[in-house]
């Protein structure tokens, strides 16, 4: 369901590259994928509009037509853009001059503010080295105060609570008190969700606003909230105010469009990410980043560099060498396994890269596949692995018997081995394009009505692609 | 269509023979405050789609409609498939009139959110069991407190709560509170317990006490989360184990504000635990729930109940029309 941006990008634009050079209708047909591809991560579709129209005249003006690699190009630059729409410059919270600072969190119900008041608590603690304190004024939900008393006590943040006995502005008040008689650094006063058309409750959030005078107000949001985020900042903006947001369930495998929509609309950069169940789960927010997750295209970055850290430049070259002569060995293999098995488990390298990582990363990729593969070879001769043809009959059951393993699944390996030195010798021949054919389709599943197909038929409108008159033609 | 309790809940013929016959006047005002409190939701809508949207019919009508619907939330496939229809319907099928566009949007939305599967609730199973789920925050132990309360005060049904969200901290004594207020057993475990060992001791107690219905809660889970997922197969597979057939009924909770993520989500709880009806909650915001729609019309899971609000009465069964209706038509034609 969620193909990756950047890699329909780069399959919508290669496809032209056969033809020669890239014209403005193939920009145009990348800018439908990429206005499909923010809508369905949420990004609301105003930002959208304009987003599209900013990446398309950079694309443009930037003279990528005709250049081999277009789509790369077209995708750093709706990278470069998701990245400067979300970050600016980014301030942090504010600290007050004299303790205690106070922050004020705010959000719908269920946003999860209870629970990012407990993870900034230990945040502060941890990072900063600062004594917390929280203040218990949701008195509407039932079992709130009791929920933060006790994440409270577990992020080692002193819990200033009333029960439910005071109204929500008295509690504030008093724990403001509270913090400053206890010398506390840091009060963070929890609010009751509301919604932001409530506009009793929204007045109740001011009130406690004027009442504590907060150096910073957090707005919570949830990373899976649709098209209705941006009403929800510019309501919750035009009551009491906010300095940042908290993004919540960032651990889940929503895009999170609504955080670059909320920054784009408000201009309030998102502060924190909160990303797991656990208390320790929460980090200052990366653009970067998310402008990687939106678009789909893994932790490169992080990827690249763990590459560079285990690849030696020498042993590339040689590896490319033997590649076209179609020497490619077993031994090779194995080198080239053992140092792709440094840069982590295997989870966690295909996790990171792009498009694998919303489908794949959670399944279940078991190394010990790839020990057994490695202790195949390992039982090998030095000329067996160079020949892998003489595998057969007693030299088989010795390897099996050598590597703990079976018959079958020493000829597996040595069958699997051979296909993929064909494959080679072809790659070598036939330059990359044959890699796509045969990988035909996979991945790029056609989910939308009108999908890249009807490439160069004007520019693309809404959502249902193709031109109107084609369409009506077909019917 | 369910705009009564009744029309939701299968209840046993003697049973609900006993009933009161619902007043006229008590539902007026239901119907008042639904609209009342999705009045922001129509408000919004409503602006991009005035009367004078179909007056006249070019690429900007299109246009404007398939924006207002992806603001809605129901998604670029949902969109473009109603759009696309209506499109059909007015450029070839001569349907032009701006009236007679705008009831034909209505239908098809309704039509949309009404996936072929029976959209009913069998309470004659001695007890239904219904299992809820659904991501952390969405209103789970909130719907459940107040199922109970419409089910044992409207409805005379026995029931029994499981507090099986044994994870997040205070989430058994939200449900005590709530069990108190509709006056309903709860059984619950300490936190850290077995959420599989709730869920059936829970139904072991609804099936000895006579129960009629057992609502079992489950803690609020990212549907990423693995072993998570695995644990409420467990609850659910412990569940059935002790009671074949059960649990009769998997809702899941969507809070109305959620983006595309939401067919993710009723998509991988469908696979550990096959979701059998929608709670729409939250719809008393500016957001329009459209992701129902999206998850009705790609997996063919209908909407049973719909949040409108913080109160009691204010979660409602789930009326596609009226929902329809909502969405698209501006105050005075709906009244």
């Amino acid at each position: 369901m969620f193909d990756a941006l950047s890699e329909k990008l780069q399959a919508t634009l290669d496809d032209v590259r056969g033809r020669g050079s890239l014209t403005e209708t193939d920009v145009n047909v990348a800018m439908r994928e990429i206005r499909l591809a923010l809508l369905e991560a949420d990004v609301n579709f105003k930002v959208v509009k304009s987003f599209t129209a900013t990446v398309k005249e950079r694309c443009l003006g930037a003279d990528i037509l005709g250049k081999l690699n277009a789509g790369q190009q077209v995708v750093k630059i709706v990278h470069e853009e998701l990245v400067a729409l979300m970050g600016g410059e980014q301030e942090g919270l504010r600290f007050a001059s004299s303790p205690p600072t106070v922050i004020l969190m705010s959000g719908l119900q269920g946003s999860g503010k209870t629970t990012a008041v407990a993870k900034l608590a230990k945040w502060l603690k941890d990072e900063k080295h600062s004594s917390v304190a929280v203040a218990a004024c949701d008195v509407q939900r039932p079992a709130a105060v009791e929920q933060l008393r006790l994440v409270g006590a577990q992020a080692g943040a002193t819990v200033y609570d009333r029960g439910t006995e005071l109204p929500a502005v008295e509690v504030a008040r008093w724990a403001l008190d509270q913090a400053k008689q206890d010398g506390k650094d840091v009060l963070i006063v929890d609010t009751a969700g509301r919604l932001h058309v409530d506009q009793d409750l929204m007045d109740e959030l001011v009130q406690i606003r004027d009442a504590v005078r907060p150096d910073t107000v957090l707005l919570t949001v949830d990373a899976m909230t649709g098209q209705d985020a941006v009403n929800v900042a510019e309501q919750f903006s035009a009551a009491a105010g906010f300095d940042g947001v908290v993004m919540s369930k960032l651990d889940g495998d929503a895009r999170g469009g609504a955080a670059l929509s909320v920054k784009a609309v408000t201009g309030k950069p998102i502060l924190f990410a909160s990303t797991g169940e656990k208390l320790p789960d929460f980090q200052e927010f990366h653009p970067d980043r998310m402008a990687q997750r939106i678009l789909g295209m893994g932790d490169v970055l992080s990827l690249i560099e763990s590459a560079e850290k285990q690849f030696d430049e020498g042993d590339a070259k040689d590896l490319e060498r033997k590649l076209r002569r179609n020497e490619f060995t077993l031994e090779d293999f194995l080198k080239q396994m053992k140092m792709i098995r440094r840069m982590g488990p295997m989870s966690k390298v295909l996790g990171m890269l792009p498009g694998v990582g919303s489908q794949l990363k959670d399944a279940q990729i078991d190394d010990r596949e790839m020990d057994r593969v490695e202790a195949i070879i390992l039982s090998m001769t030095p000329k067996e692995r160079r020949h892998p043809e003489l595998i057969k009959g007693r030299r088989r059951i010795r390897i099996a018997k050598g590597s703990g393993t079976s018959v079958q699944q020493v000829n597996q390996l040595v069958k699997n081995f051979q296909q993929m030195r064909k494959m080679m010798k072809q790659m070598s021949k036939g330059g990359l394009k044959d890699i796509g054919a045969m990988m035909g389709g996979a991945g790029m599943p056609g989910g939308m009505p009108g999908g890249a197909g009807q490439a160069g038929q004007g520019a693309p409108v809404g959502v249902r692609g193709g031109s109107r008159a084609a369409r009506r033609r077909k019917r | 269509m369910a705009r009564e309790w009744t029309d939701l809940f299968v209840l046993d013929e003697t049973r609900a023979a006993a009933l009161p016959a619902p007043e006229p006047e008590k539902r007026g005002r239901f119907f008042k405050r639904l609209r009342q409190n999705m009045k922001k939701t129509r408000e919004a809508l409503g602006a991009e789609l005035t009367q004078t949207l179909f007056d006249t019919l070019d690429e900007e009508t299109w246009e404007r409609l398939e924006e207002a619907l992806i603001m809605a939330d129901c998604g670029a496939k949902a969109t473009a498939e109603i759009v696309g229809r209506l499109e059909t319907e007015a450029t070839t099928g001569g349907l032009t009139d701006p009236q007679a566009l705008q009831n034909r949007l209505a239908e098809l939305l309704a039509e949309a959110a009404r996936p072929k599967e029976d959209a009913t609730i069998d309470l004659r199973h001695g007890p239904t069991v219904v299992m809820v789920c659904g991501i952390n925050g969405t209103g789970k132990t909130t719907s459940i407190g107040k199922l109970a309360n419409t089910l044992t005060l409207e409805l005379g049904q026995k029931v029994v709560l499981g507090a099986a969200d044994t994870f997040r901290a205070a989430a058994v004594e939200q449900l005590q509170i709530w069990g108190e207020r509709a006056g309903v057993e709860v059984v619950t475990g300490k936190q850290g317990t077995d959420p599989a060992s709730v869920a059936y001791e829970a139904v072991r107690r609804g099936r000895e006490s006579g129960a009629d219905v057992v609502i079992v809660d489950t803690a609020g889970r990212l549907h990423t989360q693995l072993p998570l997922m695995e644990e409420l197969s467990k609850v659910r597979r412990v569940v059935e184990k002790l009671m074949p057939g059960a649990p009769h009924e998997i809702l899941l909770t969507v809070d109305a504000t959620t983006g595309q993520n939401g067919l993710r989500q009723a998509a991988e709880f469908s696979k550990v635990a096959p979701v059998s009806g929608i709670v729409l909650t939250k719809l008393d915001g500016s957001a329009k729930g459209g992701i129902a729609i999206a998850i009705a019309q790609d997996l063919g899971i209908p909407v049973k109940l719909i949040g409108i609000g913080e109160a009691l009465e204010d979660l409602r069964p789930f009326d596609p029309d009226d929902f329809a209706q909502a969405l698209v038509k501006p105050d005075e034609v709906a009244a």
